[in-house]
This record gives structure tokens, C-alpha cells and sequence, in this order.
């Protein structure tokens, strides 16, 4: 890897940002900068002076850089993302993982590869993170729910919370409901009783 | 029955109305077609996922697609546009520091765009002579109307856009706040931004650009070249949906209707009186609430605004030559006209669409300079005397 090369990562996310930076570290990159507030962006761009800029892609900001393929007196270097058409397979990864890459003009194509490759590894890696953490979110939710539900029951029928849960469940495969439906159900029901 | 599935990548903005009424309301239902649609935030993105198949057609600002097709900045991807979803509906709002700036500087009426550029030339004199620093101006992307639209404005009065001011690109929901906190003194964009700085009481709006330009595409329905030849009748379906969703968003019968629907919080998430506004062309333009009212403000569908016009694209080519953006080719010029596609636009819908009765003879109908020449780009450029040498 080239240690050489200034990176900038562009992320309101600091933890995606993190997780990516740690990565580039790894590989041997120790300059790796991470920008998270947009004003003044392009100003901040040019004062750091980087050879690769890394941007995701829910940041409305990737206009921005755009303006730095216009060849103005504010221009210190032209930038350019992958601009070769061979490159279809990079951008497309890229785009896909939810990130974009602009390199500094004249940079040798096989000097950014592994940086950008690391990139979308990385941005993958952070969403099945996420989405992860997002079903363990929502199953505890649902969890909470069914005790609830099984708390109403064991009160209202002299359940024990074994029979609770199984009557839970059998209704929920009489009606072709998920389990969780039916605790919401009784919830409800129990809240309009009151 | 089962639909043909389309995903479409949008920006959340008036302009977006036809499409997203096609999708919403109905019309591609009825040609048997599913929109899907997502919501975008950088024309960008907008750009990379229709050049790579992500979206099969977007709501593109009309340079973009031009720019895409000759490979100006980017990948170089045909981009074929066979319905324009707006003419003008871009505004020109200034903080209450320029607008008096101007004001002070007029020697008539500013509501006269020649007026008020040759007094914002005073404004910038004023400025260099005591040495601040220059204005700046906010706009939405390199190859942007708003770019041209401010750009043609402010030259025609003698300013320099690259000498005297600067101009920044800002993403459109943030031109506000740049507003607020003084990085910008002004900006060039689309509907609701304008009516938004305006009630917050920090802008004023100067100009509408249909002050400037009688007609000025603004975003088209753009696909992939490749895949309008590919999908023949997908796309008649789907240009047919849009002209059917045009007209449906025109008749003023159904205003409260389509901006409820354009007002939801997954499509352009703004109040449906801001949009109201922007449809009847009625906006309130200072904050005392001052009204200017424009029957020209934005036009979706009327006077013949939604069939692809090659003049409009040769004009947006036109502009990226002056500012040194593309270099002038006979080639270029036939390539930027073939991405209008009027053909593929009558070909969706046997009625012919409202003539354009009293529209400008050379199809822009700007309010400076020799009538456009969509076929002698040089030599309507040599007439103009503020422009840039292509830098390659």
C-alpha cells in the first residue's frame, strides 16, 4: 500500500467513517482525513489537498465536488472519478455499497484500485452492520410486546405464562398472523377494555 | 394483472410534478406500468444509477443530460430525453443586503431584469473599489440551468460570472441556510427553495427566470439510450403516462388533489400551499408579502412545455460553450440536439399536443441579445461579449 497518498473521507456517519478510516490505517495509509460538517466544503477540500476523496452517497454535498472537475482560478488540481469507461465494474460496486470515489487527476488507476475496493468493502461490511442491528432492534421490540401480551392474558384468563404463550401462538396459526400481530391485537384490546 | 416494473430516481422538487403524478395518480397504472420511485439527493447519484441501470429513466436537470450524452465531466452515456417534465419554474432570490444593494444601485424598475443586472454591475464596482470581497451566488450543479440562468442574467448587465462574483454549487436544501448565515448573497434555484427563504423573511425573490428566458427546459424524463431502443413500447407507455399526468396537473380543477399528492412526506415533504404557489404561478417574492404573479412561472405541460424541444438542448449546449465548459463542434451540437426527442413524444399519443400559439419564433425568447440560432452557435456566440475559452 502507499502511504504517500492523502485520503479524505467525506461522512456525516461518524461510525461508518471510523470503521473505513480504521481500515485504510490497516493497510497502511496514515494519511486519512475525516470531514463530517459540509459548510465550506470545497474550501476545506482544497486546504487539505487530498489525492483520493471518499463520499457516501446519502450526502447531498456529492454536488459539491462535482465542481471540482470545473476548471476555475480556485482549482489547485482537476479531479476526476473514474472517468474510464472500463470502469462500469467500479463505479457500479461502488454505487452499490453507497459510496463514491473522486481521484486526483493523472493518479496511476492501480494506485487508487485497492483503496476503493477497501472502501466498498468496508461500506458493506457497515450496512449488514446495520441492518443487523436493526433486527436485533426489532426483535426485541417484538419480544416486549409478546411478554405484554402474555402478562394481559395470564391476568385476565388465569393463564400461566406457559398456556399464554400457547394460546398466543395457536391463534396466530388459526389466522395465518405472526405472533407478534396477535400480541398487538390483545394489547389493543385490552387498552379499549379499560 | 401483472405490471411492468420501472424504477425511477427523482429530486424532491415542484418540477418533479408530472412524474410523480404519473406514478401516484394513476396514469401508469393504467398503461399497465409500476413506478417505483426513488427519492434522490445529489444529482449525482441521479446521474451514476441511470448511466449504470439502477434506474431505468429519472427526473433530470436538462444539462445533465446533455452533458452525460457528450461525455462532458463524466462517463459518456446517451442519454435520450423523450418528454421535458418543466419550462422555467427556477427563481433568482437575493438576501435583503443585495436586494437594497441593487435597489439603491437602479436607475429604473428592478422587476426589469436589464435593469437589475446593470445594477448589480454598480454593486460589484462598489465593492472592488473598497475592496471586499466578491459577491457570491449559489447554484445547484456544474452543468445546471441555474448556473446558465444566473450566468446569462448578470453578463447581460456586464458582470463577469467568473471574474466579478463567485458562484458556488450548493445542494438545493441547503441554498437556505447559505442564505442565512451569509455564505451566499444570493442563489438560483428551483421551487419550493425560493418561496422557503422568502417566508423565513432572509431573501427576496429578484426574478423568476421566465423574466429572463420566455422558454427554458428545465428538467426532462430522461433514459438510457440503449434502453428506449430496447423497450419501444415501455417507453411509449411511459412518456403517454407523463403526458396524460401533465395535463391532469395543468387543469386547475385538480390543484388541491395533485399538490396534496406532490406534498407527501416520501415525494417533495413541503406544505401544499408552498406548491400551490408554484403551480398557479402566484408567489410571494418579498417579506412583507409582496405578490408577483406570472402565468409563465413554471409551465408543466401548457404551451406545448412538455414535447422535447432541440432548439432548448442546442440553447443548454450554447451555454456550455460560452462558459468554456465544452469546446464548439457541428458534431457536438448534432449530438446535444439528438438527445430532445420530440419524436418519441408524438409517437406516445396520437393527439397532438396545445400548439405553442405566440411563443417565442426562436424557442427561448430571452430578455437580452440577438435571437437564439439553434443552428450557428458560433455565430450567436460572437455577439456575446462576457464569455470563456474551452480549457479542455
Amino acid at each position: 500500500m502507499d502511504a504517500s497518498l492523502k485520503i479524505v473521507i467525506v461522512d456525516k456517519n461518524p461510525i461508518r467513517a471510523a470503521i473505513l478510516g480504521d481500515g485504510l490505517r490497516e493497510a497502511g495509509h496514515v494519511q486519512v482525513v475525516h470531514i463530517d460538517e459540509t459548510a465550506h466544503l470545497l474550501a476545506r477540500v482544497y486546504a487539505l489537498d487530498p489525492d483520493v476523496i471518499l463520499i457516501d452517497l446519502e450526502n447531498p454535498s456529492r454536488d459539491v465536488l462535482e465542481q471540482m472537475f470545473q476548471v476555475s482560478r480556485a482549482v489547485k488540481r482537476p479531479v476526476a472519478m473514474f472517468v474510464d469507461q472500463s470502469d462500469a465494474a467500479s463505479i457500479e460496486a461502488a454505487v452499490d455499497a453507497g459510496v463514491s470515489a473522486y481521484i486526483v487527476g493523472g493518479l496511476r488507476k492501480d494506485r487508487v484500485k485497492n483503496i476503493l475496493d477497501l472502501c466498498i468493502s468496508r461500506f458493506n461490511a457497515f450496512a449488514r452492520l446495520q441492518s443487523e442491528l436493526d433486527r436485533t432492534r426489532s426483535a426485541l421490540e417484538e419480544r416486549k410486546v409478546i411478554d405484554r401480551a402474555k402478562g394481559i392474558l395470564m391476568k385476565v384468563k388465569s393463564l400461566s405464562e406457559e398456556s399464554a404463550y400457547a394460546l398466543l401462538r395457536k391463534t396466530a396459526m388459526n389466522e395465518n398472523k405472526k405472533i407478534v400481530e396477535v400480541a398487538q391485537s390483545v394489547i389493543t384490546a385490552a387498552e379499549l377494555f379499560k | 394483472m401483472t405490471r411492468d416494473k420501472l424504477r425511477i430516481g427523482f429530486i424532491p422538487l415542484a418540477d418533479a410534478a408530472a412524474l410523480i403524478v404519473a406514478a401516484d395518480g394513476g396514469f401508469a397504472a393504467a398503461e399497465g406500468l409500476e413506478i417505483e420511485l426513488v427519492r434522490e439527493v445529489s444529482w449525482s447519484n441521479i446521474r451514476d444509477k441511470l448511466n449504470i441501470g439502477i434506474f431505468d429513466a429519472a427526473h433530470l436537470i436538462a444539462p445533465v443530460a446533455i452533458a452525460s450524452s457528450l461525455g462532458l465531466g463524466h462517463v459518456k452515456v446517451p442519454i435520450v430525453a423523450p418528454f421535458c417534465l418543466g419550462l422555467n419554474g427556477n427563481a433568482i432570490t437575493v438576501s435583503p443586503g443585495l436586494h437594497a444593494a441593487i435597489a439603491g444601485a437602479a436607475d429604473g424598475d428592478i422587476v426589469d431584469p436589464m435593469v437589475s443586472a446593470r445594477a448589480l454591475a454598480r454593486v460589484v464596482a462598489s465593492r472592488k473599489a473598497k475592496r471586499e470581497g466578491p459577491l457570491t451566488f449559489g447554484m445547484t450543479f456544474p452543468f445546471s440551468t441555474h448556473n446558465y440562468h444566473l450566468r446569462f442574467w448578470m453578463a447581460a448587465g456586464g458582470v463577469d460570472p467568473d471574474e466579478d462574483v463567485r458562484l458556488v454549487v450548493l445542494p438545493p436544501p441547503y441554498m437556505v441556510e447559505s442564505l442565512a448565515n451569509k455564505h451566499v448573497d444570493g442563489f438560483c434555484v428551483g421551487a419550493p427553495w425560493n418561496s422557503v427563504a422568502v417566508d423565513l423573511g432572509i431573501g427576496f425573490i429578484l426574478h423568476f427566470v421566465s423574466e429572463i428566458l420566455t422558454r427554458a427546459a428545465e428538467k426532462v424524463l430522461g433514459v438510457r439510450n440503449g434502453w428506449a431502443q430496447q423497450n419501444p413500447d415501455l417507453l411509449q407507455r411511459l412518456v403517454r403516462a407523463h403526458r396524460r399526468a401533465a395535463a391532469h396537473v395543468e387543469d386547475v380543477a385538480n390543484r388541491d388533489a395533485v399538490t396534496a399528492m406532490l406534498a407527501a412526506p416520501n415525494r417533495i415533504g413541503v406544505a401544499p400551499e408552498v406548491l400551490r404557489r408554484t403551480l398557479d404561478g402566484r408567489m410571494k417574492v418579498a417579506p412583507d408579502g409582496t405578490t408577483r404573479i406570472s402565468e409563465r412561472y413554471l409551465l408543466v405541460g401548457r404551451h406545448g412545455a412538455a414535447r422535447p424541444d432541440p432548439a432548448q438542448a442546442a440553447w443548454l449546449y450554447a451555454q456550455m460553450v460560452r462558459w468554456g465548459q465544452a469546446p464548439l463542434s457541428a458534431e457536438l451540437l448534432g449530438a446535444a440536439k439528438a438527445v430532445f426527442r420530440p419524436d418519441l413524444f408524438d409517437a406516445a399519443l396520437a393527439d397532438r399536443d396545445s400548439q405553442s400559439v405566440g411563443e417565442p419564433a426562436d424557442g427561448i425568447g430571452a430578455f437580452s441579445g440577438p435571437a437564439f440560432d439553434a443552428d450557428d452557435i458560433g455565430g450567436h456566440l460572437a455577439g456575446w461579449e462576457i464569455k470563456r475559452p474551452y480549457q479542455g
